[in-house]
Parts: structure tokens; sequence; C-alpha cells
């Protein structure tokens, strides 16, 4: 053993068997995790492996269906984020979650500032103590300065400061280096180290492989919600957690594709966006799938709405069919046939307080109405047709969409966009949160329309969806295109390591 | 395979079209409606009388044509609270169009022009600037009556020609007036805008959910600038009707007025938070609120006591819903 000392200690933090169920997913299914004084414990998953839920479990702000948590010992039930701040528990979140428009001092001490004896916020006793803690830190700030005078660093250094403040022996940092530069992330792992000697537990987040072997000194793997593997940082490597992040059963339930592609229907050239994406080029063919694989953040969905016209491209441009064409609004992109399937179903793709059948109508409303006329019968016609084509589960077409299940809420979305006859649909994040089945379903659907000549685009954070479904995958990293894979060429590691950007030896 | 057929095959309602009238809120007014009737004629025995129920109409048609505006509005997830406001400029533009020598029909292309105006100036700031309409409204709320006070002062402009007392103080045929043929028009006309036009749809598809009807492809700052200069048209329809009916115009002119159009669009069954209401439901709401107003005033009950009950209506219709959806869960879980 390399380092047989930390892990004799008893561990200060345990989870026992946590598991919390969210309607139709299951989150977390009996997950166990103990986090050791003086170590970082590297979590580690795809998007929607459990780690965010599990962060929520420990700080109070979900409580867990089943399990305990055990702290130095005692089992406690945290019935709100105070109660884990109480006990010790602290959060740095990859948006640190800190107010703006108060004082760095105010910040570190709210909720706990020392009291003179008039009950009121001793100011200069908590100036001085903020003073001493961001020094212990080596940050140079004036304890008085307004928060949003701060740059991300610094916010993050006075979160830190923060969870010193309140004496916390178990530290949470969830992606803490994602909007960092490279000196800040530097800054970053030298106060980790500290954290390590001062005796914190601490649980680290991240996507970024290089990190985890750099501060991490034990593991533990998430993949659909279940604990895969845990051990000592030292004793693996990234080709490990690769494999045991995406698992090994990229299952052959996908349909496979028997169709011919056809001739190009959309070129888009050097799409950039000021802050979010910069210079995307690709083509597509009829009865294409087009992956876009990228963890979040990485600027797919942006990209996507660019295209459909919510939001206007700074540079780039758009040619479908032969056409050189500008799309100003989602009305003008429908129009063209081009057509996107949001991600957020209840904010975005539905409208859940509206029946399924004015739902499927709504974006057609200028084919189904006469003059500007809505004519019911049309609509239910309509209706009638795709949510029989996707086999949609409901009582009756007047029904609220809100009363459907996930599976059932994301078919009608995909129907609503299918009744305007498009050319091209962009599926962001399709089977999102939605049930095996449905899932399924939706994937049968996505290949039959490829087949019937329509160009798909799949914006997909789920490796095994990505390989089963795409005949092609873009992979996205921080706005940009970094890697283009064949069918032939698609394995989920490949796919792990341009998205997450890790040097290729350390993998192989 | 029948069998599959028949399962994938939905029904297009669930429930017949009577049960869904039994059940709605439109319903429930009416008979609240023929409730009130049957108090006012045991209240007076002057209420029945047919030239009394015609004047009675007054309490509400001014009022209705714009709440059917204002309905479309509420139902968008917006709120115009200028409206009395456009009438106080509206009526003042038009008494400063009369010193000029203006005739009818110039009297009423300036108020449809400046009512457009108001409502194209709230549109811009509402739709085109992204502002909250609350917010918007109540500065312009101010605004326009601030202007119409500057070129009054305590004034007051009258001698309107006598052919514009017509919209007024004109009958059709018998005790039936003009206003209630111009509340009955616009009943229909707001019904099928919003019943039956795509223009309706997005109105209540906006109100449901704004992002998911962008995403959707509806022009929605279209058609949230159309709903209020539609507002504004309709407030200078009201304005010419009050003008003609007051035959003079002082800057205080429907002072208040908001308030009761809103009272009279939320006791309709329109959502406050948007996203659903229908036109019957408002005129229905607007004959309620004409008789329980006219039924008070035969029963002698000073004006003071007819703002407590507007407050204590628009109190009660709000909460009410949210009380009964909180009872019925508390008695089902």
């Amino acid at each position: 053993m390399l380092k047989p000392a930390p892990s004799m200690n008893p561990a200060s933090l345990s989870l026992n068997r946590i598991s919390k169920v969210f309607p139709g997913v299951r989150a977390l299914s009996s997950v166990s995790i103990k986090l050791y004084p003086g170590q970082v414990t590297a979590l580690v998953g795809e998007n929607g492996a459990g780690k965010s839920t599990l962060v929520k479990v420990l700080t109070g702000i979900y409580q867990p269906d089943e399990g305990n948590i055990e702290l130095d010992g005692v089992t406690q039930t945290f019935a709100s984020p105070i109660d884990a701040a109480r006990a010790g528990i602290t959060a740095i979140h990859q948006e640190t979650v800190l107010f703006d428009e108060l004082s760095i001092a105010e910040n570190i001490f709210i909720g706990h500032a020392p009291r003179n004896r008039f009950g009121l916020i001793d100011w200069r006793t908590m100036n001085r103590r903020a003073a001493e803690l961001l020094d212990r830190i080596g940050a140079t700030v004036n304890p008085a300065t307004l928060l949003r005078d701060l740059g991300i660093a610094n916010k993050h250094l006075v979160a830190i400061a923060r969870a010193l403040s309140v004496d916390a022996s178990v530290v949470i940092m969830d992606e803490p280096t994602a909007a960092l530069s490279h000196k800040e992330i530097e800054e970053l792992y030298q106060l980790v180290e500290q954290l390590k000697v001062a005796g914190k537990a601490i649980l680290f987040i991240s996507h970024k492989f290089d990190e985890i072997f750099r501060i991490a000194d034990r593991y533990s793997v998430f993949r659909d919600g279940e604990l895969v593997g845990e051990g000592m940082i030292d004793q693996t490597s990234s080709g490990k957690l690769v494999e045991l992040m995406v698992g090994r059963s990229v299952d052959s339930v996908f349909p496979p594709r028997t169709n011919e592609l056809g001739e190009e229907i959309m070129r888009v050239d050097g799409f950039s966006h000021p802050t979010e994406f910069e210079d995307i080029s690709f083509t597509l063919r009829r009865g294409e799938i087009l992956g876009f694989y990228g963890l979040v953040g990485a600027g797919r969905s942006e990209l996507m709405q660019a295209l459909f016209g919510v939001t206007r491209p700074s540079a780039g441009s758009l040619q479908m069919g032969v056409e050189k064409i500008v799309i100003d609004s989602p009305a003008d992109a429908i129009a063209r046939g081009l057509v996107y399937v949001p991600e957020d179903r209840g904010r975005q793709g539905a409208i859940t307080g509206l029946p399924i059948v004015d739902n499927v109508a709504l974006p057609s409303l200028s084919q189904t109405s006469k003059n500007g006329f809505v004519r019911m019968a049309r609509e239910f016609a309509l209706a009638r047709q795709y949510t029989r084509r996707l086999e949609l589960k409901a009582a009756a077409l007047d029904q609220n969409v809100a009363q459907l299940s996930g599976g059932n809420q994301q078919k009608v979305v995909i129907a609503k966009w299918l009744a305007t006859r498009p050319t091209v649909i962009i599926l962001d994040e399709p089977t999102k949160g939605i049930d095996i089945g449905s899932k399924a379903a939706v994937h049968a659907f996505m290949r039959e329309l490829a087949s019937q000549g329509l160009a798909v685009i799949m914006v997909s954070s789920e490796i095994p969806e990505i390989i089963g479904m795409a005949d092609r995958v873009i992979v996205m990293r921080e706005g940009r295109a970094v890697g283009a894979f064949e069918r032939d060429e698609l394995s989920p590691e490949a796919l792990v390591v341009a998205a997450a950007g890790i040097e290729d030896e350390r993998v192989a | 395979m029948t069998d599959v057929e028949r399962q994938t095959e939905l029904p297009d309602r669930l429930r017949s079209p009577l049960f869904r009238l039994m059940a709605s809120w439109e319903f429930l007014l009416l008979i609240v409606a023929v409730l009130i009737f049957f108090l006012n004629t045991q209240a007076s025995p002057y209420f029945l009388d047919p030239w009394n129920l015609s004047d009675a109409t007054y309490n509400f048609t001014e009022k209705a044509i714009i709440a059917f505006a204002m309905a479309l509005v509420i139902i968008a997830g917006e709120i115009d609270l200028s409206v009395a406001s456009i009438i106080a400029l509206v009526s003042t533009c038009m008494g400063y169009a009369v010193q000029l020598g203006a005739d009818t029909v110039t009297l009423i292309a300036v108020a449809v022009v400046i009512g457009a105006a108001c409502g194209a100036f709230n549109g811009i700031l509402v739709a085109g600037l992204g502002l909250p309409s609350i917010v918007v409204t109540i500065g312009t709320l101010s605004l326009f009556r601030g202007i119409a006070y500057i070129v009054l002062g305590d004034q007051a402009y009258s001698g309107y020609p006598e052919s514009f007392a017509f919209f007024g103080q004109g009958y059709v045929w018998w005790v039936i007036t003009v206003e209630m043929v111009l509340f009955a028009v616009f009943a229909l006309i707001f019904y099928v805008l919003l019943h039956r036009t795509s223009f309706g749809r997005s109105v209540i598809a906006i109100g449901n959910n704004p992002t998911a009807s962008v995403f959707s492809g509806i022009r929605v700052a279209r058609v949230k600038f159309m709903l209020f200069m539609l507002t504004g048209v309709m407030s200078a329809v009201a304005a010419i009707c009050l003008t003609s009916r007051l035959g003079s115009t002082r800057p205080s002119i429907a002072v208040g007025w908001e308030l009761e159009i809103v009272t009279m669009v939320v006791l309709g069954g329109v959502n406050i938070l948007g996203g659903s209401g229908t036109i019957p439901g408002v005129v229905i709401a607007a004959i309620v609120m004409g008789m329980v107003t006219f039924g008070l005033g035969l029963l002698n009950v000073p004006g003071i006591v007819m703002s407590i009950f507007v407050g204590l209506l628009l109190i009660a219709v709000i909460a009410l819903p949210i009380i009964i959806r909180r009872l019925r869960q508390r008695l089902s879980g």
C-alpha cells in the first residue's frame, strides 16, 4: 500500500445505501460512499449519472428516499441546506451561490455573522476575521469589496473562505475549475492541498482527468445512478476510469440503419456566437443521423438554437439544399423545413397547460387554418395521425399535456414538430429523463424518420445512444468542434477523450 | 391487429361538450347572474321596467367593450392598466378637435388614431423593449391622464356636435341602445378572434408558456404589440361612447375604470396569471357587475360602497379558485 496512513482513519462522512427516485427516473440507487479526513475523493461519471443528485442529498437540498448519512459516526438527517451547513458540510458549486450585492465579508459570514452586545452585526470583528481567512488562503482582496466587483476566480476564493469560516469538516467541490483560467486553476489546487492538510474531507467532482490524477487520493465512479467502482487513484488509470464510466454494454437494442444516405441537404459554414460557440461547420445528408456529443455546457444546444433562429449567430452561413438562407426566427426555420425539438420539454417544448391537440397543431397553425381561422377538425386529424404514429398513450386528444408521463410528453413534442413536415429535424437530448420503453420507441422512430429521407441531428450526452444511433458524430468542447467520427471510428473511449480533452497517451 | 389499432387510436374528447359546459365557470356565473336578476326584482318594483333595464346597461357596456380586449391581454400574460387614462386622453383630444370645428366623422378618426397611438406606445415598451407591462402601464396610466390635465386644467370641453350624441345616447330600436349593439357586436368579434382564429390560439399559447411559444414559431413580440394596439383602439371606442353620453370632457373622466375592467375580466374566469379564459365568461361577468351596480343603486347604496364591493369582488374571484384547490388537496390528501 502506498498510502496506508490516511485510510486507517475512520471515515468522517459515510453515505449508506442512499437511494433517490424521481418520477420515472431512479437518480440514485443504493449508493454508498465514504469520505476520509485529509483526503480528496474524486467523483466521476457521465452527465446524468447521479453526481449532482448526490451533492444535493449531501447538502440537504434533497432528502434521500432510502439510506442514511453518517457524520463522524453520528447518523444525520438534513431537512434543509441549513441543517447540512450546521453539521459542517459545505459546498462550492460550479456557479458559486453567493450574493453579488453584498461585501466579501458579508458573504463569508452570512447566517453566522459575529454579533456585538446589542445583537447587531459586529462589523469590525467580521471584517478582521474575514481578512484573516482570506489571508490564510492567499487572497489579496479587501473584505469590504462588493462581490460583484470580483472575477470568478476570486469568487471561488470567497466561497472557500466561507467554507473555512464555518469550520466545515466536509467540503464538496462541484466542478470548481470549469470556469477558471490555467493560473487560477493552479491556485485552486494549492488551496485544495491546504484544506487536506487542515484535515478536511473533500469530495471533488470533475470531468477533467488530468486534475483528478493530480489532486485526488481516491475515486468513486457513478453510472446510471449506481456506484460502479471505487478505490485509490494511484491504483487506476484514466483508461480504466473511462471504461467504468461508459460501461462495456453499448447494447444492441438500437435499431440498425438499413437505408442509404441521400443527397446533401444542409451545409453549415463557420457558425459562430460571441460567447457560446465558434467556427462550427458541418454538412448533413438526407437519411442521415448526425450526432453531437459533448459535456454539458459545450455549446451544443446553443448552436442548435442559433440554427433554429432563437438566437442570432455572429458569423457563419447556412445553406439548405442549394440555397443559402438566413433564418431570423423559429417561424422562418419552420417555414424552411428546419425544426428543433428542445431539451427542456416543460419550458421550451410543450405547453403543458394546453391539450395534446393544441400542442400538436401549434407550429402548424398556418397549415391547419384558413384565412386566419382555425379548423378544429383538421387539428384533430393532424393530432390523431401523428400521435398514432408515435403510439402515444393518453386518454383523449383534449387531455392536457401536463397529465402525461415524461415519455409521452416527449412523444407529443416530437409529434408537434413532425406535423410541420420538416426536412431537417434537430432532437436535443431526445430521451433525457424518460423511461426505457419510451426511449426505445423514440429510437425506433428516429430511425424510421431517417429511412424516410429526413435528415436528423441528435444532440445527446448519453454515449450508448450516440453510438447506437448516430451515423456520424461531431464532438464539441468549450464551444468548438474538436472531433468528427465516422460510424466505424466510434468508440466510447474516443468520444470521452475528445469531449473531456484528455491527452491520448493517458488512455492508451 | 385491430386490437392494437384500437389501443393507439385516441378519442378526440374525453368528456361531452354538454358536460364541459355544465362544469365550467361560465355556467356557474350564469346561475349567479340569474340569482342577482331575481334578487333585483325583489329589491325594487322598478327594476323590471324596460326603460330602467335599458338605462342599467350603461353601467357595463362601455367598460365591457374594453374588457374584451383586456381579456386577450391578460390571457397573453400581460396587463394594461392605462385604459382609463387612454379614455381621458382620447376624450380630451376629441374636445380639442371640437374647438377647432371638427365634425363627428373627424372626431371618430381622431379618437381611433389617438387610441391606437397610446396602445402602440405601450406595445413598443412591452413587446419591443421587453419591459414588464404592469410597470409600463402604471407609468402610462399617469402619463396619459397627466397630459389630459395639462391641456384641460380645471376646464371642460363641451359643445360636441348633435350627431355625435348618437353613440352614447341613441337608440337603435325601442329600448335597445347603440351601446348595447356595440357591446354585442364586439362580443361576437372578440369571441371569434379568441376562440376561432390562429391569432387567438397564439394568444392562449403565449399566456401559457411564452418560451415554448417562441420555439413553436409564434412571433410573440408581434402578437403582444398587436394586443396593446387593440386595447388602445377599444379604449378609444369606449371613450367615444362615454364622451358622447356625457356630452362633455373633463380630465377626471373614467377615473378608476381600469380596476373595474380588470375585475370584470377576472370575474369572467380569465386567469389573472394568463393562459386561459373565454369571451362568454367576460360577457356574463359584465352583465353581473352591471346588474349588481344597478341593484345597489335602486337600494340607494352610496357610490363609495360600490367601490368597496368592487375591491372585495376582485380579491374574492382571484382567491376563490386557489382556496378551492387547497381544500380539495386537503380533502384528498
